[in-house]
């Protein structure tokens, strides 16, 4: 009570709705991708995989060019060269340049990866979101086919395919075999995505108000199943180049001149006996480090997708 | 009347992204023996938090205590380590969840998660804790209590997960029970079931009991006393008859009037509060309430109330308390 | 309880019809025949061979006569290897990959969920970043380069662990380890997620309010939770398990079935590589019914479910 007297008989004037309203503060609102790369920003692992895929890409388009050599060129006076400043990556038994052949082999990892993984996506959200609207009979049925399909494990499938198909252009039956069972997953996860949007609150409310379903397909269902579509996609990629390097190595693979790091890690296999490990360390380090770089970029992403673990 | 937990001027923060949020931004409030002080406010304003925070069940980090002090039975819990809280929950003090539907361990029997805390506090033999179990089963009106102790929670409705998580609170028959809106997430009818409950075993087993709830419905016939809070302050307390008869701040006498009753005519609408509390990454420099207030002052803004005494139990922070304010605007209150 | 069992066994006999259908007809739609190949035949032989292996008759024929066989628990015979049967290599080789994917399993259920669910405990703090680390490398170094590292830089400096061959105890370690990363490395990882989400729950801030231990609210509550979508992807682990002892047991050379399958694929011994296919299929799917028989047991809230899901 003491100190009354020191406010003025100004301050207790009432103030109007509008007065207030004008000096509002608000946290700063930050929009939802953009918050996803900020958030994916802040993950130095998740952003290093990145650069290397970059890094990855671009070396594998440019790289075969740089030191003049070509993939299929033999030079059987310089076999079983370890690195050295004409061959950066050393010479295998042939006397083929291994840094040419490392990028030439990076390409086609690479590409495999993307093909995969894009036509398990493609498979996936038509199969996946068909079954998600479709009634619940087809719904069970659908996903009963996919459950039997993906019980096949992939690889004996692929196996069987590229023995089968795999004795001319093996690349295109590669990509095929892979994702003839790859695309479960993605589809899996579209549809349970779906069913749940379908049931949510505001789909409904959207339908109450006349949407649809295409619309509710396009304005709902598509942004909201985005973010763990594309981690999945990113997580696809190293599975098929995995996969890839793994058959190459049973020499099942791609067939010579072409080579990819899994037929390399092969051919590398062979040196290893008589003392050339170099010949198998860079295409295993490579395909590791891409491996790694997919797996962590993906971790990031799936990270910084979900808004529970915003910080 | 020898009061059992004293909590002082206590402030709480979070730590997040954006800077630090006060949750809790200096609250005074004591319970005493057996008696029932509910904790009223609209969600995020820092109720929840307090309850948490006297069990040190609070996430730290991003949560720290930023001062105050919680003294129970005059010791001061937050200078306890980790060893003597442990002695202190579920033995001392309880607490009882919002929602029954996951608060129960799914792949444990019912009978072992109520007697878990009792085995550790008071070393029972196998034996001993089942016949406990049961008991305890019975003493919350659960039926069949023998058959029930063996089975699981998804067995259970959500009323009766409700009542197996009071026994589970009450088994050790602590000396206060915390109870963090027990009735949210349960029907109407079950609602009043588990009130009942909860007062008929306080009277057994003399026991406080902090309730926390946005519903003041639930408060009118459980409690003694009330406290309201907002963005992280107590705005106004007193009696429970102090609250509903003659409340002071404009917080409390919107909160009531937004309860609908009985009398209402049907074309009478129901009196929302409009706006949301403040976002307390930057909490307001005056009273939080200001911005949907609709009796503010100029003060209001940037000068925080003062508490006003307005009889022994009952007290509120509001500059229409002041003597100037009633100067400018007249002496009658205007009703809100 | 008893329908939703009686209903997986039957889906299972149907995908494992449907693997030996598939197979069947991706095997006799090879363009030409294995015996082509062999090009100074005298005349007659290459009849001779067709009608052995009953190659002449028509393809429904063919068809329903391996399925009787099949019935029988005969994989039929080999192309290539004119003494054994696939039925020999089979037994000769799957004990030997059985004892290896077996010991493989139990070094990724011991530290995988260990290793996750320290991780979990200690999340953003150093052991969370080193569990994963560990976890990512073993993720993203595939079995093969692991086994030729292991080869490189353990075997050929430690005495007493040998390069390769099969045999002892001491043959078994550096294979399994090398098959084990992989499914350990996913355990991991999926057991910090999983305990991560359960520690977030409702009920272990009851447990934590009943004033138990840190390590009973750890143990009791947490993870036994947390386990449970680990025990439900044993069935893909399996899977991986087998891809895995392919390579493996190329590398160090070990006489498993891995080892006859692929280079019954290199000879294109159609018969081999159909039989093995088939015996595989069959070994997982019973796998993946038995994980999902077992998760009926683990988890409470499964059994009064009247249908799987």
């Amino acid at each position: 009570m003491k100190e009354e007297m020191s406010y003025s008989e100004d301050l207790f004037m009432p103030v109007s709705k509008e007065e207030k309203n004008a000096e509002r503060i608000h946290r700063p609102s930050i929009k939802y991708w953009a918050d996803v790369w900020r958030r994916l920003k802040m993950n130095k692992l998740a952003m290093s995989g990145l650069i290397i895929i970059l890094l990855f890409i671009i070396m594998a388009i440019v790289g075969t060019k740089i030191n003049g050599f070509k993939y299929y060129e033999q030079d059987l006076n310089v076999i079983n060269q370890k690195p050295n400043l004409v061959h950066w990556f050393g010479t295998d038994e042939l006397g083929r340049d291994l840094f040419t052949r490392t990028w030439f082999g990076a390409r086609y990892s690479i590409l495999i990866g993307f093909m995969a993984a894009f036509l398990d996506f493609l498979i996936g959200v038509i199969y996946g979101g068909v079954a998600g609207m479709a009634n619940r009979r087809v719904d069970s049925l659908m996903m009963r086919i996919a459950e039997i399909i993906y019980s096949i494990p992939y690889l004996l499938v692929v196996i069987l395919l590229s023995v089968v198909f795999g004795q001319g252009d093996s690349l295109f039956v590669m990509i095929l075999a892979m994702s003839l069972t790859g695309w479960v997953p993605m589809a899996i996860l579209v549809r349970g995505q779906v069913l749940q949007l379908k049931e949510s609150e505001y789909a409904m409310a959207s339908e109450s108000l006349g949407a649809t379903k295409k619309w509710i397909l396009k304005k709902h269902i598509i942004p909201n199943t985005l973010g763990p579509i594309l981690v999945n996609i990113t997580l696809a990629v190293p599975t098929a180049i995995f996969a890839e390097a793994t058959l190459s190595f049973l020499g099942l693979g791609l067939q010579p001149p072409k080579s990819s790091l899994g037929t390399l890690a092969n051919d590398g296999l062979a040196g290893l006996a008589v003392g050339n490990g170099y010949q198998i360390l860079i295409p295993a380090v490579f395909i590791s480090l891409i491996m790694f770089s997919f797996n962590v970029l993906g971790d990031g992403l799936r990270d910084a997708l979900d808004p529970r673990l915003r910080k | 009347m020898e009061n059992i937990l004293e909590i002082k001027d206590l402030k709480i923060s979070f730590k997040t992204f954006f800077g630090e949020v006060e949750a809790v931004r200096g609250i005074n409030f004591d319970v005493g023996k057996k008696e029932t002080v509910a904790i009223v406010g609209e969600s995020g304003c820092g109720k929840s938090v307090t309850a948490n925070s006297i069990m040190q069940l609070l996430p730290m980090p991003p949560a720290f205590f930023k001062g105050g002090e919680i003294l129970f039975n005059g010791e001061n819990l937050l200078n306890k380590t980790e060893k003597e809280m442990q002695k202190i929950r579920g033995n001392k003090i309880s607490m009882v969840f919002q929602d029954p539907m996951t608060s129960l361990n799914p792949t444990m029997r019912i009978g072992d998660q109520i007697v878990e805390g009792l085995k550790k506090h008071r070393k029972l033999t196998a034996k001993e804790a089942e016949k406990k179990a049961i008991e305890m089963l019975e003493l919350v009106s659960v039926p069949q209590p023998e058959k029930r102790v063996k089975q699981y929670p998804h067995e259970f409705s959500g009323g009766m997960r409700q009542r197996v998580m009071i026994a589970l609170a009450m088994v050790c028959t602590p000396e206060l029970l915390i109870a963090d809106e027990p009735t949210t997430a349960l029907d109407v009818t079950v609602q009043a079931q588990i009130l009942d409950l909860m007062k008929k075993l306080q009277d057994k087993l003399d026991m406080s009991i902090i309730l926390i709830t946005h519903d003041l419905g639930v408060v009118a016939d459980m409690s003694d006393r009330i406290v309201v809070m907002y963005a992280g302050q107590i705005v106004e307390s007193g009696l429970t008859d102090d609250i509903f008869k003659n409340p002071h701040h404009p917080y409390t006498k919107r909160l009531l009037a937004s309860v609908p009753s009985l009398d209402m005519s049907k074309d009478e609408p129901l009196h929302a509060i409009d706006g949301t509390p403040p976002d307390l990454y930057i909490p307001p420099k005056g009273c939080a309430f200001y911005d949907r207030c609709d009796r503010a002052l100029k003060i209001c803004k940037d000068y925080m109330p003062e508490s006003t005494q307005h009889s022994d139990t009952h007290c509120s922070s509001c500059w229409l308390n002041h003597p100037m304010a009633q100067k400018v605007n007249g002496t009658e209150r205007r009703e809100a | 309880m008893a329908k939703y069992i009686i209903k997986r066994v039957a889906i299972s006999l149907v995908t494992i019809w449907a693997i030996i259908t598939i197979t069947f007809i991706l095997m006799h739609s090879v363009p030409g025949n294995p015996f082509r190949s062999e090009s100074k035949m005298p005349p007659g032989v290459y009849e001779n061979l067709l009608k052995k292996y009953g190659l002449d008759k028509p393809l429904p024929e063919q068809y329903t006569i391996y399925l009787k066989r099949l019935l029988k628990g005969d994989f039929g015979e080999s192309m290539k290897s004119r003494v054994e049967t696939v039925n020999d290599m089979i037994n000769r080789g799957f004990p030997v990959s059985a004892y290896l994917g077996l010991q493989a399993l139990i070094i990724a259920l011991c530290f995988g969920p260990a290793l996750g669910v320290i991780a979990a405990l200690n999340q953003n703090k150093w052991p969370d970043y080193l569990s994963m680390v560990i976890a990512i490398l073993g993720i993203s170094v595939p079995s093969f380069i692991m086994g030729t590292i292991f080869i490189q830089f353990l075997a050929r400096n430690i005495s007493w662990l040998p390069i390769a061959g099969w045999g002892t105890f001491a043959h078994t370690i550096l294979p399994s380890l090398a098959l084990a990363m992989m499914p350990l490395a996913y355990i991991a990882r999926l057991m910090r997620s999983s305990m991560l989400e359960i520690l977030g729950q409702d009920y272990i801030k009851t447990a934590k309010s009943k004033g138990i231990s840190k390590s009973a609210v750890v143990l009791k509550h947490a993870v036994r939770n947390a386990i449970l979508p680990i025990v439900s992807v044993l069935g893909t682990l399996v899977s991986n398990l087998l891809v895995g002892s392919f390579v493996v047991e190329k590398i160090f050379g070990i006489p498993g079935l891995g080892m006859s399958f692929v280079s019954s694929i290199s000879n294109r011994d159609y018969t081999l590589i159909m039989g093995t296919t088939i015996f595989y299929a069959i070994i997982l799917i019973v796998m993946l019914l038995l994980v999902d028989i077992a998760y009926v047991f683990v988890d409470p809230r499964i059994k009064l479910t009247k249908e799987g899901r």
